[in-house]
């Protein structure tokens, strides 16, 4: 059985599970680092993600498309990030609780429409979901290629929108706008930012991503809508945002790890340990928390995170 | 000067808030080229005129023109628009960004998507040298000193072309060489067409750098003067309302056993870099110590690590005898240490808690205060009553909640609770920054009586008058160490200048 374990095929397979298990998390993080950089943090995470998931899978099962499925779960999650705007940023309450508020609603009403179409089937329904692309000459570099660059076109999408998030962040106006609101958002208003205004969009930009990353795991992932499916990949990208100091590049490292060690704890059950598969499900949550504690007691938050910012009140 | 049409005319400015009419009817006029300096007891409304004026309070009341024009301010953003900056009693800066960051956030001039970073360098570069403002463009703000973190704000409001320019306090944590340094940047301001409003509570500088002066109370205008026409003790008495005394008495005392006790302490600061190198004093019974010395010369880190909140390398520091031990502020209310911080809304004070709860933050399980666990109000509201009272701490009651208070009532709030417990020790850091002469002069007397009473004080200051008002001996610290010491008599403010720029003698 070990032996098994340095095969080329388990290599390119586990390469592979990696890819695709880290992709809905880069979405996910990169959703989130965007939204806490700003100043908020959106717990809505977890549900946005299922109602991205749900709406993706509606949405393609309805209209064929599966591109379009993606898009909508995109707006989507727009719109729960615009409900969040307006608890957290507009009416100035607990970022905690709007964001699990978010959560519990989004969940819930995912179960409500997928019952609402489809009763409680015995069976599924599923949709013909993404196939997986190969990259030319890329994908035939030997042992890499055929597990990094034969993937779904959402996975490289997700890639191309780890630097293209970094750039937006560091290199230009609305980036530097976003950190300055996160961090004080006093300053950014007496230069004229208006913090709340950015504070949404930066909210609505992050739903976005979150809803894409559900939709990845109803439209490629898998092929269907179970009410598991997110299954907490949410909480783990929160913890992702942390172990990557809110850094884009760092934050997709982490989700790759993530990806790898779930991707891993599946390989190994496949090869038939037997220990309950419950402790393998474990691993890569149990390795998040070890990896936290290490990494977070260095991090710098944004000082603004958690706080409403109104006018009237004194600044400094 | 009067002739010229006013670059600002605010006509009765009225402002409310919850409980306290901050402004009212005020007019205030702003002449082009001059620099009008805003005087006032704490909380006579200076801020909130200026922040109705910067757009940032809206007014329950009055017109405002600009260079003649009605407008409305109802944001920072339209005030900027007109030409008018601020730099605020508390710097508005992103510490883990970069100096240029900082000063082209969300400016005017910055077309485009990307950030051009090298463009806004060449401008802002060019503005240092007009100016006189050095900075390293590419320093993260957290490493800068105060009086660098102040250019960055004053670059940051002449990047966005100002040419009216309010400075609330500026002078308030700034040396006495980079108060100078401050000053040659106000002139060449001025001396380019811009208009200031400068608030401080030294008279003496107010007297030096403005050309009129406009002093305030109790939200109204109560004078004007021209700065010609006026001298400081005139000035005290119109905001103050009553003779000012301008030195104090202080009594000669006998010093008593030796309380404090420090040796050879050193302490690291947060960049991980030794502050303060092996420094022994010992402060006795009835005896004000002051530590003079341009700050960052590892003043806060001394303070802090006897105010057990800093952990220090080596050394002990001790209170008649018994030793304290390292980050054990609990251990410091136990031993009798009054602690008044450097800085009050950090350290001193909860701002989002009321000023009763401020007040007893540090015995509040006192047996006095509570019973089984469960607090007495009754007793803690008589007691905050007669703080207030004692401290006059302008406020409408003991339920108003701390951040609402005036600069220099927050710090009265702070040393009403260090000193109601009759502190053996008292550890006073910079404790007159940003007050009124009037509570100036009653912090300082409260001082010298507790002194008289028998404590052992311990004070750091940048304020030479403050150090030689109140101190029975001078010590200097320069650049982690002592530097020389001498008793209040035999110290010449010309030595303790020089030791302060760290030439011995
Ligand atoms: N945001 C606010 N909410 C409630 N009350 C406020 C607020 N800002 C100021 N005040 C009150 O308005 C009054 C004037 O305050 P202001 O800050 O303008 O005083 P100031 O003249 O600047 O004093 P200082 O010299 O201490 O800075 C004070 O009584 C203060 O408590
Ligand atoms: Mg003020």
């Amino acid at each position: 059985m070990i032996r098994q374990i340095f095969e080329i095929s388990f290599i390119t397979g586990l390469l592979g599970a990696t890819m695709r298990m880290a992709t809905p998390i880069i979405f996910a993080t990169l959703g989130e680092i965007i939204t806490e950089r700003a100043g908020v943090l959106n717990l809505g995470i977890e549900g946005t993600m299922l109602m991205g998931a749900m709406t993706g899978f509606l949405v393609t099962m309805s209209t064929g498309s599966l591109w379009f499925g993606v898009l909508m779960a995109a707006v989507v999650g727009m719109l729960l990030a615009l409900l969040m705007a307006f608890l957290a940023v507009y009416l100035g309450l607990s970022q905690h609780v709007s964001g699990l508020g978010i959560t519990l609603f989004g969940t819930g009403l995912a179960m409500f429409i997928y019952r609402l179409h489809f009763g409680s089937p015995t069976v599924p329904p599923t949709v013909q979901p993404f196939k997986e692309v190969a990259i030319p000459l890329l994908s035939k570099i030997p042992i890499l290629g055929e597990g990094i660059f034969v993937q779904y076109s959402l996975t490289y999408i997700s890639w191309i929108m780890i630097p293209v998030v970094a750039i937006l962040l560091y290199k230009t106006h609305i980036g530097l706008k976003i950190r300055v609101v996160g961090e004080n958002p006093f300053a950014a208003d007496t230069v004229g930012v208006n913090v709340n205004l950015t504070r949404t969009l930066s909210l609505v930009a992050g739903g976005a991503f979150m809803g894409v990353g559900g939709a990845f795991l109803t439209l490629a992932h898998q092929n269907m809508f179970l009410i598991d499916v997110v299954g907490g990949r949410g909480w783990v990208s929160i913890a992702m945002v942390i172990f990557g100091n809110w850094d884009p590049l760092k934050g997709a490292l982490g989700a790759l790890l993530f990806g790898f060690l779930d991707g891993f704890q599946l390989r190994l059950q496949a090869l038939g340990f037997h220990i309950p598969f419950h402790l393998f499900l474990m691993i890569p949550y149990l390795l998040t928390i070890i990896a936290l504690i290490s990494v977070s007691r260095r991090a710098v938050i944004p000082a603004g995170l958690l706080k409403p910012y109104r006018r009237e009140e004194k600044g400094g | 000067m009067e002739e010229k049409t006013p670059v600002v005319e605010m006509r009765s400015i009225r402002k409310e808030f919850l409980d306290v009419v901050a402004n009212k009817d005020i007019d205030f006029k702003l002449y082009p080229g001059e620099v009008c300096a805003l005087l006032g007891e704490n909380g006579a409304g200076k801020t909130t005129l200026m922040n109705i004026l910067f757009g940032y309070y809206a007014n329950d009341g009055g017109e405002i023109f600009i260079r003649g024009e009605k407008v409305e301010l109802s944001s920072p953003k339209d005030a900027i628009l007109k030409g008018i900056g601020m730099i605020h009693q508390h710097f508005t800066l992103v510490p883990s960004q970069t100096v240029l960051e900082n000063i082209i956030i969300g400016a005017e001039s910055e077309k485009g998507f990307f950030l051009d970073l090298n463009r806004a360098r060449e401008r802002v570069l060019e503005l240092e040298d007009r100016f006189g403002l050095k900075v390293d463009p590419d320093a993260k703000v957290w490493t800068l000193s105060v009086g660098e973190q102040q250019r960055v704000e004053i670059l940051k409001a002449l990047y966005r072309e100002v040419d009216i320019l309010i400075m609330d306090e500026p002078t308030a944590v700034l040396a006495p060489k980079e108060v100078e340094d401050l000053f040659s940047t106000l002139k060449s301001l001025v001396a380019s067409g811009k208009s200031i409003v400068f608030i401080s509570h030294k008279l003496h500088e107010v007297i030096e750098i403005s050309d009129r002066i406009v002093v305030l109370r109790n939200g109204e205008v109560v004078a004007e003067r021209k700065t010609k026409d006026t001298n400081t003790k005139e000035l005290a008495n119109l905001m103050v309302g009553r003779e000012v005394l301008e030195r104090l008495k202080k009594k000669k005392a006998k010093v008593g056993e030796p309380v404090l006790r420090v040796e050879g302490l050193t302490v690291l600061n947060d960049k991980g870099l030794e502050a303060v190198k092996g420094i022994s004093l010992t402060v006795h019974e009835r005896e004000v110590v002051g530590i003079a010395g341009v700050s960052g010369n590892g003043q806060t880190e001394l303070v802090e690590a006897i105010f057990g909140i800093r952990d220090y390398v080596s050394g002990t520091i001790s209170v008649r005898e018994r030793s304290l031990k390292m980050g054990k502020p609990a251990e410091r209310v136990e031993v009798g240490i009054g602690r008044i911080p450097e800085d009050r809304i950090e350290t001193g004070l909860l701002m989002d808690l009321t000023i009763k709860e401020n007040l007893i933050l540090e015995n509040h399980t006192s047996p006095e205060f509570s019973r089984n666990g469960l607090l007495n109000h009754a007793r803690i509201n008589d007691f905050s009553d007669r703080l207030i009272r004692e401290f006059s701490i302008k406020a409408s009651g003991r339920e108003t909640i701390t951040k609402s208070l005036s600069g220099g009532n927050l710090q009265k709030v702070i040393l009403a609770r260090e000193l109601s417990g009759k502190p053996g020790v008292i550890i006073a850091s910079q404790p007159t920054r940003g007050l009124d002469v009037g509570a100036m002069e009653y912090i300082h007397n409260k001082i010298l009586e507790e002194k008289d009473r028998g404590a052992a004080v311990l004070l750091i200051s940048e304020d030479l008058d403050e150090i030689f008002d109140l101190s029975d001996r001078i010590i200097v610290m320069y650049e982690g160490r002592l530097m020389g010491e001498a008793s209040a008599e035999s110290a010449s403010r010309e030595k303790i200048g020089l030791w302060m720029s760290g030439v011995a003698k």
